[in-house]
C-alpha cells in the first residue's frame, strides 16, 4: 500500500509539468531516448552522445583532457573563493596571502589553487605528449591541433599573470625577468629587431614608453599597475578566451569524427 | 480586357527609379562593408590606445641629482637607487650614471662595498664600479645613461638617453660629465 502510494507520488513527479519542462526527454530508457537526453542538455551537449569503448580505456587516453578541464573547474572554483579575500593593491596583496594562510577559514583553497595551476600546466603538457604519440593530431583533426596548442599557450599564459599576484620577491622579479622577453620582440617590443626602424623623422614610434612590454605593464616596470593589469587578465580576460577555445575544442572532437581510435 | 502586367502590392511604387543594377548593388555593398569594417578596426585601435595611459605616475624620466661636489670621488652613490634605479659613480675625472638594471635578465644587483664590485643576486653577475662585467652570467656592461649639466649648475640624468659599451657609446659626449 505504502509502496503504491510512493510509486504514484514518484510518477505524479515525472508527469509533472515542472519536471517536463526542465528535462524534457523523461527517463532515457533505449539509445535513442539516451542520445536525446544527451544532446537536449545544454551541459552534455558539447561532449559526444555515444563513445566507443576505446575512448574510456585510460591506458589509451590517460584520461589527461579530461583532468586539464577537471582542473580548470577546481581552478574557477578555488579562484572565485580567493577574490572574496584578496586585493590586487602595493599596499594589501602581499598581506592578503598571507591572511588567506593563517586567517581565512578554508585558506587551503589558496593551496589548492596554487597547486592546481601546476598540476594542470603538467596534465595539459601529458595530454599534448597523449595526443602527438597516439597520432590525433593528423587530419581530419589537425584544426584541433592548433586550438590545443592556443589552449596550451593560454593555460602558461594564466599561470604567468597568476605568478604575480602573491606581489612578493618572486613574483615580482620573476614577472620583470619575464617581460623583458616582450622587449626584445621584432617590431612591437623596444629593443627588439626592427623597432628602431620604426621612425618618423626624429622621433622613435617604439621606445620603452610605447612597447608592448609598456602595454602589458601599464608602466615601464613592475608596479601597482602591472599588478592590476595581472589581476584582471588573470581573473577574467584570459579565462574568458579560454572557456571559448575549450568549447571550441570540446565540439570539435565529436566533429573531426570522434575521439582517435587505438593505431 | 487587356492584358495588365501584375505589380504585387508590396513592390508599388515607381519601380522604374528605385531599380538598381548588379554592378552598382555590389559596389555599394562593399562601400558598406569598408565603412563597417573601417569602423571596426577604430574601434579595436582605440581599445588598445586604452593600453597606454596618459598620465605616468612613475618617478620623471629626467631628474636633478645636486652639484658634483655632492659627489665624493670614487664613490658609488646609493641614494637614486630606489627611487630613480640609476647609480651615480664619481671617478677621478669623471661622473656618470649607470642603469641599475643587470643586462643578464633584469634583476637589479647590490653594490658591495667591500669587494668594489655590483653584484647580482638573481645568478651572481658582478660588475665593476665602472659598470664593467665580468663575472656570472651578464653578456655586456650595465648601461649608462645621459647625464649633463642645467643652467643652474645642477646635474641632469635623463634617463630617454642610454650610452652601451659595446656599442663604443660610453665615449661620447654626454655618457659621462667631466669634473
Amino acid at each position: 500500500m505504502a509502496e503504491n502510494e510512493k510509486k504514484s507520488i514518484l510518477n505524479y513527479l515525472l508527469e509533472s509539468q515542472l519536471y517536463k519542462s526542465i528535462i524534457r526527454s523523461g527517463v532515457p530508457r533505449t539509445r535513442r531516448q539516451r542520445m536525446y537526453a544527451v544532446l537536449g542538455n545544454v551541459f552534455l551537449h558539447l561532449h559526444p552522445a555515444r563513445l566507443p569503448r576505446h575512448a574510456v580505456k585510460i591506458g589509451y587516453t590517460w584520461c589527461m583532457g579530461g583532468l586539464s578541464f577537471f582542473i580548470f573547474v577546481v581552478l574557477t572554483i578555488t579562484g572565485i573563493m580567493l577574490m572574496f579575500y584578496y586585493r590586487p593593491t602595493v599596499e594589501y596583496a602581499f598581506t592578503d596571502i598571507i591572511d588567506l594562510g593563517e586567517q581565512a577559514p578554508l585558506g587551503i583553497m589558496r593551496e589548492l589553487h596554487r597547486w592546481g595551476a601546476h598540476a594542470m600546466v603538467l596534465t595539459v603538457w601529458l595530454h599534448m605528449l597523449r595526443v602527438f604519440m597516439t597520432g590525433s593530431y593528423k587530419p581530419p583533426r589537425e584544426f584541433n591541433w592548433a586550438v590545443g596548442t592556443i589552449l596550451m599557450t593560454l593555460t602558461m599564459f594564466l599561470s604567468f599573470t597568476g605568478y604575480l599576484l602573491p606581489w612578493d620577491q618572486l613574483a615580482i622579479w620573476a614577472i620583470t625577468v619575464g617581460t623583458n622577453m616582450a622587449r626584445a620582440h621584432p617590431f612591437i617590443g623596444s629593443e627588439g629587431p626592427g623597432a628602431s626602424l620604426l621612425t618618423i623623422g626624429d622621433l622613435n614610434l617604439v621606445t620603452a614608453s610605447s612597447d608592448v612590454r609598456y602595454a602589458l605593464l601599464g608602466g615601464r616596470f613592475v608596479g601597482e599597475a602591472t599588478l592590476l593589469r595581472f589581476y584582471v587578465l588573470h581573473c577574467i580576460l584570459v579565462p574568458f578566451i579560454a572557456m571559448i577555445f575549450m568549447a571550441v575544442h570540446f565540439w570539435r572532437i565529436r566533429k573531426d569524427g570522434g575521439i582517435s581510435g587505438p593505431l | 480586357m487587356a492584358k495588365e502586367k501584375f505589380i504585387p502590392k508590396a513592390s508599388v511604387g515607381s519601380s522604374q527609379d528605385n531599380e538598381i543594377s548588379r554592378g552598382k548593388f555590389i559596389s555599394v555593398l562593399s562601400i558598406g562593408w569598408l565603412a563597417f569594417l573601417a569602423g571596426l578596426g577604430g574601434f579595436f585601435t582605440a581599445l588598445g590606445r586604452m593600453f597606454f595611459p596618459n598620465v605616468s605616475f612613475e618617478p620623471p624620466q629626467e631628474f636633478k641629482i645636486g652639484f658634483a661636489d655632492d659627489f665624493e670621488v670614487g664613490k658609488v652613490d646609493l641614494r637614486f637607487k630606489k627611487e630613480f634605479n640609476v647609480w651615480v659613480v664619481r671617478d677621478k675625472e669623471s661622473i656618470y650614471a649607470l642603469s641599475t638594471v643587470c643586462t643578464h635578465l633584469g634583476c637589479t644587483p647590490n653594490w658591495l662595498e667591500a669587494e668594489k664590485k655590483f653584484k647580482c643576486p638573481c645568478h651572481g653577475s658582478g660588475f665593476r664600479s665602472t659598470g664593467m662585467h665580468f663575472e656570472g652570467p651578464a653578456p655586456r656592461p650595465l648601461e649608462r645613461y645621459r647625464i649633463f649639466l642645467a643652467s643652474d649648475g645642477q646635474i641632469v640624468v635623463d634617463k630617454n638617453k642610454k650610452f652601451n659599451f659595446e656599442k663604443g657609446e660610453w665615449t661620447r659626449p654626454e655618457a659621462s660629465l667631466k669634473v
